[in-house]
């Protein structure tokens, strides 16, 4: 598990060096805070955390309430550019903002490592 | 719930907020704890006796930031097991405001309600008015003026 700030940082690089991507943070789930960010100007990091991590947690109760298990992976297309996520099991969630013509595929593999990274 | 505003440009601003950031309780007060609006509340003695913590926590932080020669510190959060109280003060036209926010965990988060309180502070300085600052209550009126406060805060 990784847990030094720098450490962090290193994990983000795994998301950040895909192209297309436009920034990458780790999210405290619970309370929707930044724990550490790569983000390009222009993408305000505390409203995407928080908004992601509130997404996240409704997404998974609502997955729970289905009955198929814990999600592992959410891609949101918009006209401009997607959001990804993927939520560790410690809690912390991992997001990418990518451009819309983004390696889907590749983004969401880095942030399954980097999710596996920060346990 | 109910949100209700003494002063009515508050009102609306009030209202963005708490359907924004799933705000189980707000209130808005006076650095002293004269409550200007709420949101949530069923009693007016839990009204009156939030406000008075919440000015009395401000008003300690204030003396710890004003001892360790800073300014006054920007908010206060306390996450519970399953609720969060968030403390912060606000500046409008009418003077510095406390907002007292309790929200449920599973609901909310510090990060939703940061990320609208923002968004409250820049609604409120906008729309307060910008000549007058709220009127000082003497303590022969205080009496009269609270219980006319909680019967507006309370619809009565």
């Amino acid at each position: 598990m990784t847990s030094a700030p720098a450490a962090y940082g290193r994990v983000l690089d795994l998301v950040t060096r895909v192209r297309g991507v436009r920034g990458a943070m780790l999210v405290a789930g619970d309370d929707g805070l930044v724990v550490a960010e790569q983000l390009m100007e222009g993408i305000k990091g505390p409203a995407v955390a928080a908004l992601a991590a509130s997404l996240a947690s409704r997404l998974r109760r609502a997955m729970e309430a289905a009955g198929v298990g814990a999600g592992q992976f959410w891609h949101l297309q918009a006209e401009q550019g997607a959001l990804l996520v993927v939520p560790a099991p410690s809690g912390v969630v991992v997001v990418a903002v990518a451009e819309p013509d983004v390696n889907v595929g590749l983004v969401r593999l880095e942030l399954l490592r980097a999710a596996e990274a920060v346990g | 719930m109910t949100t209700r505003a003494i002063e009515p440009w508050i009102f609306e601003p009030l209202v963005k907020f708490v359907k924004e950031a799933g705000a189980r309780l707000v209130l808005l007060m006076t650095s002293a704890g004269q409550v200007l609006a709420q949101h949530g509340f069923s009693r007016a003695v839990d009204v009156m006796s939030a406000a008075a913590l919440g000015a009395a926590i401000m008003a300690s932080t204030d003396e710890i930031a004003r001892q360790l020669r800073q300014p006054p510190f920007a908010a206060l959060n306390h996450q519970g097991e399953r609720h969060g109280i968030f403390l912060a003060a606000v500046a409008t036209g009418r003077g510095r405001l406390v907002a007292l926010v309790v929200y449920d965990l599973d609901v909310s988060s510090l990060g939703l309600v940061q990320l609208f309180f923002e968004q409250l502070a820049v609604d409120l300085q906008a729309a307060s008015p910008k000549d007058s600052v709220p009127k000082q209550v003497l303590a022969a009126d205080f009496e009269r003026e609270l219980s006319d406060s909680l019967n507006t805060l309370f619809g009565r």
